[in-house]
């Protein structure tokens, strides 16, 4: 459990995080969406006590993250910035952190075993690549066997299979009862892993719902038939703020409604449907809309593309 | 690494500790030793500090019959033996900054302190190993060379002292203990400064060029201020005969601790109070 109220941290002139308030709650994975610099890893080094708000508030597991008699077991914290040193093992860096906590050389073991880093792991992490870099970082992050995980773009620099792997270990997690809280800025990452997500733009908050009505509001209600009766159904599922297109023979695209309002319109008329289909606009696209005046650092390429518009 | 994809099954921790200063301390011995940096400074401050004295009372000896009477009389066999402390110190300085640097650098410093966010029992967890490992090897460095560099004047029946005479036994603990209050020095300084660079020509500047820049001041303010400075404190410690112009063994070697307080308290509060 992450209680966040008020949370706001300036650097220097730059707010980069301002006045936001969530709780992140145990048993699902909560995806913390937003563009990059938007936010979020300052959010993540507030709750771990890296750096001290200006105002506000952040608890984890009802306590400071500080007054935890023993932290590594109530947060386990996977963050962007690389955080091990060069020069050392992967071995000696998860023992190193496990013997803050007397946690056994035996966990280590199994931990370097769970990321499968089995066989480098006597080998200075500076040689490490992205991927082996983040399992590692995983690793750590999971020894204290922790309440609480907290991983900032887990699947930064992983291959297809390290990203398929996370997605388990998250879902995982959350089933076993964990608080689990993941950043990404890709909105498709998110829509496959998480159940509830938090979007911040600009160090704001935008949304903070379930991934299902993010989706829903994003996407707006569209719904694709197919009929061959087209015509007449068309008739019937149209009314104030519902617009439909036809793009092909015998194929209806509905926006305003549902599926379930036009199956059942569908039915007392006792009208043949072929296809009956919600259609989901690209989430990437609908994250993008949302956070649009959020982008602190827009590529060139976008702005000019907007000022042609414009 | 393919092995792990196909079923992720967490294992449970059944134990759960707390964070204790010892275990702290045995997290940083851990890191401390599984450094190659660590080894090689060490090792280069080690050898180095025997290494002097022996060529030192070679060349001494091989010339000792052309050299004046007024030669003869400035040699001495302490001076000899302790040769190798000053450029052994150095090797000491730059492991001190490097061990806390160093977590800078690569961001070390975030997994360190997510581990222990009350974050002092850290800063005492390394003072302890770094202090009472540079201790425990320069120690044995300044009795080698005392005796290493003795044998060798031995050899030629010139400049001998004996380990009992009066204040060689201290000068020479005294050595191995100046040394280690420099790391302590240092590794406070580069606590504060967070940047290896930057701390280490910090700590260079106090050492190294400040006590010559003394020699620009009119000579009663440079006698005045000079014995004050904490490279010339410190060096009473292993320094035989106390000049007129500087302090006692004692009050040297207390002032030079203050010096380590003063620096170890202000990274100390700095680390609580700064975003990491």
């Amino acid at each position: 459990m992450i209680e966040a109220t008020e949370l706001t941290k300036d650097y220097g002139e730059k707010r980069a995080v301002n006045e936001i308030s969530f709780t992140v709650r145990p048993g699902i994975v909560t995806g913390f969406l937003g563009p990059n610099g938007s936010g979020k890893s300052t959010t993540m080094r507030l709750i771990l006590g890296l750096d001290a708000p200006n105002k506000g508030d952040v608890k984890v597991n009802g306590k400071h993250y500080r007054e935890h008699p023993a932290p590594l077991h109530e947060v386990g914290a996977l963050l962007e910035a690389r955080s091990v040193h060069t020069g050392r093992s992967a071995y000696s860096h998860l023992l190193a952190l496990a013997q803050t906590h007397g946690i056994p050389r035996r966990r280590v073991v199994d931990m370097v075993d769970l990321v499968g880093l089995q066989e480098v792991a006597r080998k200075r992490a500076g040689q490490f690549s992205l991927g082996m870099g983040q399992r590692l970082g995983i690793a750590a992050a999971l020894l204290g066997d922790p309440a609480t995980v907290l991983l900032d773009e887990p699947v930064n620099g992983l291959d297809p299979e390290g990203v398929h792997w996370i997605r388990h270990l998250l879902k995982q997690l959350a089933a076993e009862g964990r608080t689990v809280f993941v950043s990404s800025h890709l909105m498709s990452e998110m829509a496959l892993t998480a159940d509830h997500v938090i979007v911040i733009g600009r160090g704001r908050l935008i949304a903070d719902m379930s991934i299902d009505e993010f989706v829903r509001k994003a996407s707006g209600e569209r719904v694709r038939v197919r009929t061959p009766q087209a015509t007449q159904l068309r008739e019937l599922v149209l009314g104030p703020k519902i617009t439909v297109a036809t793009s092909e023979a015998g194929v209806l695209e509905i926006e305003g409604r549902t599926a379930e309002q036009v199956g059942e319109i569908a039915a007392e008329n006792r009208i043949v449907l072929h296809e009956l289909v919600p259609v989901q606009a690209s989430l990437e696209e609908a994250f993008m809309e949302l956070t649009r005046d959020d982008v602190e650092f827009k590529s060139i390429e976008t702005q000019e593309r907007e000022e042609l518009a414009a | 690494m393919s092995s792990a994809t196909a079923v992720v099954s967490i294992p449970r921790l059944g134990v759960s500790g707390r964070v204790t200063q010892a275990r702290v301390v045995l997290s940083e011995w851990t890191k401390f030793v599984s450094l190659r940096s660590t080894r090689w400074s060490l090792g280069v401050g080690f050898l180095l500090t025997i290494a002097f004295p022996i060529i030192f009372a070679a060349v001494t000896a091989s010339h000792w019959a052309h050299m004046s009477p007024s030669d003869r009389a400035g040699r001495h066999p302490l001076d000899i033996a302790l040769a190798g402390v000053n450029v052994g110190q150095l090797a000491i300085a730059v492991l001190g900054v490097l061990v806390i640097t160093g977590e800078y650098s690569t961001g070390m410093i975030r997994s360190t302190l997510i581990a222990v966010p009350k974050r002092l029992p850290v800063l005492w967890g390394k003072l302890g190993v770094f202090a009472a490992v540079s201790f425990l090897l320069m120690l044995p460095a300044v009795i080698i060379s005392f005796f290493a560099s003795q044998s060798i004047l031995a050899g030629h029946h010139i400049l001998q002292i004996s380990f009992a005479a009066p204040g060689i036994a201290r000068a020479v603990i005294g050595g191995a203990l100046y040394v280690m209050l420099v790391g302590i020095f240092a590794l406070g300084i580069g606590s504060i400064v967070r940047n290896t660079a930057g701390g280490i020509a910090t700590f260079a500047g106090i050492f190294f060029v400040i006590p010559p820049l003394m020699n620009v001041l009119p000579t009663s303010w440079n006698n005045a201020i000079s014995r004050y400075l904490p490279s010339e404190a410190g060096r009473q410690l292993f320094a035989l005969h106390t000049g007129a112009n500087s302090l006692s063994p004692l009050w040297g070697g207390l002032l030079m601790l203050g010096y380590c307080a003063a620096a170890v308290a202000i990274a100390a509060v700095l680390l609580v109070r700064r975003d990491a």
